[in-house]
C-alpha cells in the first residue's frame, strides 16, 4: 500500500525562482490497484511520481511505501527503488548497451543478483512486455520505436518492483504502438495480481481502457480522486482544469442534457454499444 | 500546386542484399488552398512521401513537381524549399538560435532578403502564429506548443504557398496539440495556404479537407474525412483509430440497427441518437 | 555550480555598453587582456582596476552580479597565488617556514601572488562584461565578421560563428536530458556517486551513451531542418539585425587605446 500523507513540495526553496510545485497531498492507494493521474503539463504530475520513488525529497509530508517511511533520513534509497520501478517519459532514450539482454539485465545487476537469477528476470521481463527472445542478442538500436520502448519497460520490470509507475507510457506512439503497450500493461497487471500499476497519461481513452481508479491534478494540488465513473462524471470540472472527458463520454453527457435517460457513467465504446442497443431497441417498441 | 507521379522510394537492405521499397509508384495530386491529412501509422512511408515535397529526399524512382518545378533539377532546389516549407515533428530539434525573433528571421536571412524586409516578415510571421509577445524570448523555456508555433513562423518568413507538417503535434500535449491545430486551420482557411499534414490523429485528420491513408508505402484511402472514417473495418485493419462516436455507430450498425455511417464529430452523433431515441425522451 | 558561472550568459539593458558595437566590444576587449598582462607596477594595477570599475558602473549591471561570477574562479585563484606565493624567488625572505626552511616567501614572490590574483579576477570581470552586455547573435556575429579577412587563409568564419550559435542555443537543452538520464538510471539502480575514480568513470557509460545518441540525433534532426529552410553556409546570407559602429564606439576605442598608452608609459 502505498500511503502520502500532506505531501508538499517547494521548488528551488529560497530563490527568486521558488515556485509551489506540490502542494497538501494525501491519498492511499492499496496493493495490486490500477491508477492514473492526469492532468495538465505544469500539474505536478512529473514531480509527484518521483517522490514515489524518492528521486525528489518532499519539503513537507510523508510517503509510506508497504508500512516504510521513505522520507525518513536513514532510509535504503536502493530498496525503494527496487520496491518502486519508474518508467520515465520516452524511455527508450534512456537504452545503452550493446545488446537487449544487457540492457534489461541492468537493474538487476546493480542489484547485485546472481547470473541465473538475473538471466531469469530478463526473461521473465521480455515476456510481460511480449518480445520474442530471438531479439535478447541483438542492439537496442536497431529495434522500432514501439519495440524499443518495450525494452526499456523491461529493463524496470526485471527488478521486479511491487509498485510500477509509467509516465505517459504511450506517447508519441501511433496508435498500434499504442494498443501494445496497453495491451501488455494489462496482461502483466492481470497475470500479477498484487502488483500496483500507476500511469500518468494525457489521454482520456488510455485512462478509461486501463486504470480502475484516477487521480486528477490541478496546478500541483490533488484536485479529484475515485473511481473512473466517478472522475469522468464530472466532465464539467475537468474541462475548467483543461482536461478531456473520452468522446463517448461527451456524447453521453449531452444526450442526457438533451433529455434522454442514459447512466453517466459509460466510457468505453463496448459498453456504450451495449447500452444503446438496449435503448434503441426500448425505442423501437414503444 | 503538387504533382507525384509514379514516385517510389527504394534502399538496398544491408542484410539481405534486396531492394526494399519504402514508397512504391505512388501518384498523388495536390490542389492549391487544399487542405490534405496523410494517415499512416509509423513504416508506412508518410514521413518518407513528406520529405520528397521539399527535395530533402529525391526519389528513386518517378517525379516530384512542386509548383512546375522538378525537385530533382538542382537549380530550383532553394525555390522549391522556399515554395513548400516543412515544418518537423520534434520543436527542440528544429530551433536554431537561441532567440525567438533570431529563429524566424534565419530562413529569410538564408534567401538573402533584404534586413528591413526580414524585419517585417518576422514580425507578421510571429503575429500569425500569435506569439508577438515571445519576440525576444529563449526558445528553451517555451512550451512544445509554443515551440512548434515558433517552428512554424520560422517557415512561414519564406512566404511559402505550401507548408508542409510531419507529425507537428506527436510530441505535445493536447493543449499544445489544440494551439498548433488552430494555427494550422487559420493558415489554410484566412491565408489560403495549401496545408499537407502528416498525422497518425484521427481527430486531426477529420479537420482536413481531404484524407489519403497510406500503408506499405501506397495510398489505400484517397477521400474526404467522411467516407474515410465510414470504412471503419479497413482503418481498424491498418492499425489506426477512427473516431470513438464513429466506432459506436459502426457497433450498433453491425448489431442491425440503421445507423448512418459519415457521422465522425459528437454533435452529429447527438443528433442521430436522439432522432432515434425520440420516442424514449421524457 | 554552473548557475554562477557570469561568462556566457547575457543580461538584456539599454546601457553604454550595452549598445556598443559588438566587434568593437570583442576587439576592446582583447586589447584590455593583451594590455593586463604587458603591464606590471602597482600604480599601472590601480589604474586599470580603476578604469573596470567605471566600465562596470557604465554597464548598469548589479555588482553583486560580477562579483558573483568570479566565486567558481575561487579555487584556481587560491591555488595560483599560494604556488606563486611560495615558487617565486627573489627579493628579501619575508618569512621562513619554520619546520621546513626551504619553504619561503619571497618579497618577489608576494608580489607576483598578488599580481596574477588582480589579473585573472580582472580578466574574469572583463570577459564576463562582454558576454553580459553583448546578445549571443551579436557575440558570434562579431566574431564572425571579425574572422572574416582571416578567410583568405582558409579560417572558416561562418561555420565558426554558426557553430557557436547552436552550442548556445543547445545548452539548456542538453542540460536538461542529462538531469532526466541521471534520475532514469538512478531509478534503475545506477550509482553515480560512490566508489573510486575507475568505478566511478565506468558508472557515466549509462549517462553518456544515451546522452551521445540523443545528441547526434538532434544534430542530424537540426541539420534536416536548416537544409529545408534553404541553409547552405554564409555566402550571400543576409543578416536582420545590422550592426552598426556608433559615436559610442568611437569614444570607447579612444579612450582605450589612450588609456593603453599612458599605462604603458608608467
Amino acid at each position: 500500500m502505498i500511503k502520502v500523507t500532506n505531501l508538499s513540495y517547494i521548488y528551488q526553496q529560497g530563490m527568486p525562482f521558488e515556485e509551489t510545485a506540490l502542494s497538501d497531498i494525501s491519498f492511499e492507494i492499496p496493493d495490486g490497484d490500477f491508477v492514473a493521474i492526469i492532468g495538465h503539463t505544469g500539474s505536478g504530475k512529473s514531480t509527484l511520481i518521483q517522490h514515489l520513488n524518492a528521486l525528489i525529497k518532499p519539503t513537507k509530508g510523508k510517503i509510506e511505501i508497504n508500512g516504510v517511511d521513505i522520507t525518513a533520513p536513514d532510509v535504503d534509497l536502493r530498496a525503494v527503488r527496487r520496491d518502486v520501478g519508474l518508467v520515465f517519459q520516452y524511455p527508450e532514450h534512456q537504452l545503452f548497451e550493446e545488446t537487449v539482454y544487457k540492457d534489461i539485465a541492468f537493474g538487476p545487476k546493480n542489484m547485485g543478483l546472481s547470473d541465473d537469477e538475473i538471466r531469469q528476470r530478463v526473461l521473465d521481463a521480455m515476456h510481460f512486455v511480449g518480445l520474442s527472445e530471438d531479439l535478447l542478442e541483438k542492439s537496442p538500436f536497431e529495434l522500432s520505436g514501439g519495440q524499443k520502448r518495450r525494452v526499456a519497460i523491461a529493463g524496470v520490470l526485471s527488478m521486479r518492483p511491487k509498485v510500477l509507475i509509467l509516465d505517459e507510457p504511450t506517447a508519441g506512439l501511433d496508435p498500434k504502438g499504442r494498443d501494445e503497450i496497453l495491451n501488455q500493461l494489462v496482461t502483466l497487471h492481470k497475470e500479477n495480481e498484487n502488483m500496483t500499476i500507476i500511469f500518468v497519461s494525457h489521454s482520456m481513452e488510455d485512462v478509461a481502457m486501463l486504470a480502475n481508479n484516477v487521480l486528477v491534478m490541478n496546478k500541483g494540488k490533488l484536485a479529484m480522486k475515485g473511481s473512473v465513473a466517478d472522475v469522468f462524471e464530472r466532465s464539467a470540472e475537468l474541462r475548467e482544469m483543461g482536461l478531456d472527458v473520452p468522446q463517448i463520454t461527451e456524447l453521453t453527457h449531452r444526450l442526457i442534457a438533451a433529455g434522454v435517460d442514459i447512466r453517466p457513467d459509460i466510457y468505453t465504446v463496448k459498453f456504450a454499444s451495449e447500452i444503446f442497443a438496449e435503448l434503441l431497441k426500448e425505442a423501437e417498441n414503444v | 500546386m503538387i504533382d507525384v507521379e509514379k514516385l517510389s522510394f527504394s534502399y538496398d537492405d544491408e542484410e539481405t542484399q534486396e531492394k526494399k521499397y519504402v514508397i512504391a509508384e505512388l501518384d498523388l495530386h495536390i490542389d492549391k488552398g487544399s487542405f490534405v491529412a496523410v494517415l499512416g501509422h509509423n513504416g508506412s512511408g508518410k514521413s518518407t512521401f513528406a520529405k520528397h515535397l521539399n527535395g530533402i529526399l529525391l526519389p528513386s524512382g518517378g517525379k516530384v513537381y512542386i509548383a512546375g518545378m522538378d525537385t530533382q533539377d538542382d537549380a530550383h532546389t532553394f525555390d522549391i524549399r522556399s515554395t513548400a516549407g516543412m515544418v518537423f515533428q520534434n520543436p527542440d530539434n528544429q530551433i536554431v538560435a537561441a532567440i525567438v525573433e533570431d529563429e524566424v528571421a534565419f530562413a529569410p536571412e538564408n534567401l538573402g532578403v533584404e534586413s528591413s524586409e526580414i524585419r517585417r516578415r518576422v514580425d507578421e510571421c510571429l503575429e500569425i502564429v500569435n506569439m508577438s509577445e515571445f519576440a525576444k524570448s529563449t526558445p528553451s523555456r517555451l512550451s512544445g506548443g509554443q515551440k512548434q508555433r515558433i517552428a512554424i513562423a520560422s517557415v512561414l518568413a519564406m512566404e511559402p504557398q505550401v507548408i508542409i507538417l510531419d507529425e507537428p503535434t506527436a510530441m505535445l500535449d493536447p493543449k499544445g496539440r489544440s494551439e498548433v491545430m488552430k494555427t494550422i486551420k487559420k493558415l489554410n482557411q484566412e491565408r489560403g495556404m495549401t496545408v499537407v499534414l502528416i498525422t497518425h490523429y484521427m481527430d486531426e485528420a477529420a479537420l482536413a479537407d481531404r484524407v489519403v491513408v497510406m500503408e506499405k508505402g501506397k495510398v489505400v484511402i484517397d477521400d474526404v474525412p467522411k467516407k474515410v472514417f465510414s470504412e471503419v473495418e479497413k482503418i481498424k485493419a491498418i492499425g489506426l483509430d477512427v473516431p470513438q462516436v464513429t466506432e459506436l455507430l459502426y457497433r450498433l450498425r453491425e448489431m442491425g440497427f440503421d445507423m448512418p455511417d459519415d457521422i465522425i464529430t459528437v454533435a452529429e452523433c447527438k443528433e442521430v441518437l436522439l432522432q432515434k431515441l425520440k420516442g424514449l425522451k421524457k | 555550480m554552473f548557475k554562477d558561472i557570469t561568462i556566457g550568459q547575457y543580461i538584456e539593458g539599454n546601457s553604454f555598453i550595452h549598445k556598443m558595437d559588438a566587434r568593437v566590444k570583442i576587439l576592446l576587449s582583447l586589447i584590455y587582456i593583451v594590455i593586463l598582462f604587458l603591464i606590471s607596477t602597482p600604480v599601472a594595477y590601480a589604474l586599470v582596476f580603476l578604469l573596470t570599475a567605471f566600465l562596470v558602473w557604465l554597464s548598469k549591471l548589479p555588482v553583486k552580479y560580477i562579483i558573483k561570477g568570479l566565486k567558481p574562479m575561487l579555487y584556481i585563484l587560491i591555488f595560483t597565488s599560494i604556488l606563486n606565493l611560495f615558487m617565486t624567488g627573489g627579493g628579501d625572505v619575508l618569512w621562513t617556514c619554520p619546520f621546513l626552511p626551504s619553504l619561503k616567501i619571497t618579497e618577489q614572490g608576494l608580489k607576483t601572488a598578488i599580481l596574477m590574483v588582480l589579473r585573472l579576477s580582472l580578466l574574469v570581470v572583463v570577459t564576463s562584461l562582454l558576454t553580459l552586455t553583448t546578445s549571443p547573435l551579436m557575440l558570434t556575429d562579431g566574431i564572425e565578421k571579425l574572422l572574416k579577412p582571416f578567410e583568405i587563409i582558409k579560417v572558416p568564419a561562418h561555420e565558426i560563428a554558426m557553430m557557436m550559435t547552436i552550442a548556445i542555443r543547445f545548452i539548456p537543452t542538453l542540460s536538461e536530458e542529462t538531469e532526466k538520464i541521471i534520475k532514469a538510471q538512478t531509478a534503475r539502480g545506477a550509482d553515480f556517486e560512490s566508489g573510486n575514480i575507475l568505478k566511478r568513470a565506468k558508472a557515466m557509460i549509462p549517462l553518456l551513451v544515451p546522452l551521445f545518441i540523443s545528441a547526434f540525433r538532434r544534430a542530424d534532426d537540426l541539420a534536416v531542418a536548416m537544409d529545408s529552410r534553404c541553409y547552405h553556409g554564409g555566402k550571400n546570407r543576409t543578416r536582420m539585425k545590422q550592426m552598426k559602429m556608433t559615436w559610442r564606439d568611437g569614444v570607447a576605442a579612444i579612450v582605450l587605446v589612450l588609456a593603453s598608452v599612458l599605462l604603458l608609459a608608467i
